[in-house]
C-alpha cells in the first residue's frame, strides 16, 4: 500500500515533486500561473507574492508536504528553489 | 470534635442572557490612506492590497478615551431603553486607558453619575470585548449580575509611532458598547476562550512604563520613548486566519451550530486579508454577512467588534436578533469567540 503525501507523514521527496506541488498552491493562493514559476524565481521580485500571501503558500506547502515551516524561516525563503530545498530537506 | 450542623452557604443561580443593544462612537475625523503614506513612504494601492484599509478614523483631542466610551455607552442604554442606574456591572475592554489605575470604568460611572455598580477593566487587547461578553454571560447565568455593559474603547493612535511602517496605517481609535441582560432563551452562545502565549511578543506595546520613568529621571540613555504598539505581521496572520478559523469553529460547535446556521460574522477587524482567508477556511455560505468595517474605520482593537455590529445593523435593520458568530483576537496572543442572537431592534 503507497502512503499518500500529507499531514504528519514524511517521506523522501524529489526536488520535481516539490516543484511541481508548489507551482499548484503558488497559482491557486497568488493566481500567479504555475508556467511563470521556476526554480531560480524570486517570490516577491519575481513573483509578486507578498508577505501574506507567503505565509499562505508556507502554510499550503505544511499541509502538502508534512513538513514543518517555521516563522523565522520564511522570510528566508527568498526564491521558489529556496523553498524547494527546504522542503526536500525537511522531509528528508 | 463539635457536634453542630455544618453551616452552608448559600448561593445565586440565574438565567440565560442576551445582548439587549449594542451603541457606538466614531471619531469624526476620517483619515484617508493619502494622508499618512508620505510619512510611512508607502502608498493607498499597497495598504489596501495588504489591509483592505482605505480609511480610518483618529480621535482629536477632545474626543478621549473616556468620552468616546462615554457616548457609546449612552448609545447603548439608549437603544435599550435603560438607564445607567439599571446597571449592575462595567467591563471596559481597553489597551489605551492612559491611566495606570483607577480603572476607565469607575471613571465612566462617575461622569454619568451612577458610581455604584461593580466595575473593572480588562486587558485582552483585540480579543477583550468577546471576553468581556463571555464574563457577562457568566456572570448574568451565576446569578451574580443582572444587567452588564460591556464597552471596548480604543485610542490607539496615542499608542502607535506615525513614523512606524508596520503599523501607523492599521490602527484606530473608536468605542462600541452592548448592554447584556437577562433572557429567557440562550441569547449568548459557550465561550471558545484560550491563548498562544509563547507567541505574547507578536503583538507588543514597548517600552515599559519603568523604562520610561528611567529615561525621565536620567537613570538610562536608552531611547525609549513611550508604550506604543509594534507587531509581527507575518506571524500574526498566519495565527490569525489558521488558528482562529479553528477556534471560530470550536464555538460554533460548542452552540450545537454550524456555519450553515450563521446569519452573519463578525471577526475583530484587523485585516480584510485575515477575515476573507478566515472565511475560505471556515468554508462560510455566500449568504453569510461578513462584516468588513475595517475598510473604513481601520483596526479598533477591542473597539472593533461592537463597531462593526453596530454598523451592519444601521446598513440592514433585518439583520436584528439575527445569528452571529464573534470571534476576538490579539496581543497575548489571546482570543476568545461565541455565538450571539444579535440585539432586537431598538
Amino acid at each position: 500500500m503507497i502512503n499518500p503525501i500529507g499531514k504528519g507523514i514524511t517521506m523522501a521527496l524529489s526536488q520535481a515533486d516539490v516543484l511541481a506541488g508548489i507551482k499548484e498552491i503558488v497559482e491557486e493562493v497568488a493566481g500567479i500561473p504555475a508556467a511563470k514559476i521556476e526554480l531560480d524565481k524570486n517570490f516577491t521580485d519575481d513573483l509578486e507574492v507578498d508577505s501574506l500571501s507567503m505565509v499562505e503558500v508556507v502554510v499550503a506547502c505544511e499541509e502538502r508536504f508534512g513538513v514543518k515551516i517555521p516563522d523565522e524561516k520564511v522570510t528566508e525563503l527568498a526564491t521558489v528553489g529556496d523553498a524547494v530545498n527546504f522542503i526536500v530537506n525537511a522531509a528528508a | 470534635m463539635s457536634s453542630s450542623i455544618q453551616k452552608v452557604i448559600g448561593t445565586k443561580s440565574g438565567s440565560e442572557s442576551q445582548i439587549l443593544a449594542v451603541g457606538s462612537y466614531r471619531p469624526k475625523r476620517l483619515v484617508p490612506n493619502s494622508e499618512i503614506v508620505d510619512r510611512i513612504e508607502s502608498s493607498d494601492e499597497w495598504i489596501q492590497q495588504r489591509t483592505g484599509i482605505e480609511s480610518r478614523r483618529f480621535a482629536d483631542e477632545n474626543e478621549t478615551l473616556l468620552e468616546m466610551a462615554t457616548w457609546a455607552v449612552e448609545d447603548a442604554l439608549k437603544n435599550a431603553k435603560l438607564a445607567i442606574t439599571d446597571i449592575d456591572t462595567l467591563i471596559v475592554a481597553t489597551i489605551t486607558f492612559p491611566f495606570q489605575a483607577p480603572s476607565a470604568a469607575t471613571a465612566i460611572l462617575q461622569k454619568l453619575g451612577h458610581p455604584k455598580a461593580a466595575a473593572f477593566d480588562i486587558n485582552a487587547a483585540c480579543a477583550g470585548f468577546c471576553y468581556g461578553v463571555s464574563m457577562a454571560h457568566d456572570f448574568i447565568k451565576a446569578g451574580t449580575s443582572k444587567t452588564v455593559l460591556v464597552v471596548g474603547a480604543e485610542k490607539i493612535s496615542d499608542f502607535t509611532d506615525p513614523n512606524d511602517r508596520a503599523t501607523a496605517f492599521i490602527f484606530a481609535d473608536g468605542a462600541g458598547a452592548v448592554v447584556i441582560g437577562a433572557s429567557k432563551d440562550a441569547g449568548i452562545g459557550p465561550v471558545e476562550w484560550g491563548s498562544d502565549a509563547d507567541s505574547r511578543d507578536a503583538i507588543l506595546m514597548n517600552p515599559s512604563w519603568i523604562d520610561v520613568r528611567d529615561v525621565e529621571t536620567q537613570l538610562t540613555k536608552a531611547g525609549s520613548k513611550w508604550p506604543n504598539i509594534s507587531q509581527e505581521g507575518q506571524k500574526v496572520f498566519r495565527w490569525a486566519v489558521f488558528s482562529m478559523s479553528k477556534a471560530a469553529d470550536k464555538a460554533l460547535e460548542a452552540a450545537g451550530l454550524t456555519v450553515d446556521d450563521l446569519d452573519v460574522f463578525i471577526p475583530h477587524q484587523a485585516n480584510i486579508r485575515i477575515i476573507e482567508s478566515m472565511a475560505k477556511e471556515m468554508n462560510m455560505p455566500d449568504s453569510v454577512v461578513i462584516a468588513d468595517d475595517i475598510r473604513t474605520n481601520g483596526n479598533t482593537s477591542a473597539a472593533s467588534i461592537p463597531l462593526a455590529m453596530d454598523a451592519l445593523l444601521k446598513k440592514d435593520p433585518e439583520l436584528h436578533g439575527k445569528l452571529a458568530l464573534l470571534i476576538g483576537y490579539g496581543a497575548g496572543l489571546v482570543y476568545a469567540g461565541q455565538v450571539v442572537k444579535l440585539p432586537p431592534k431598538p
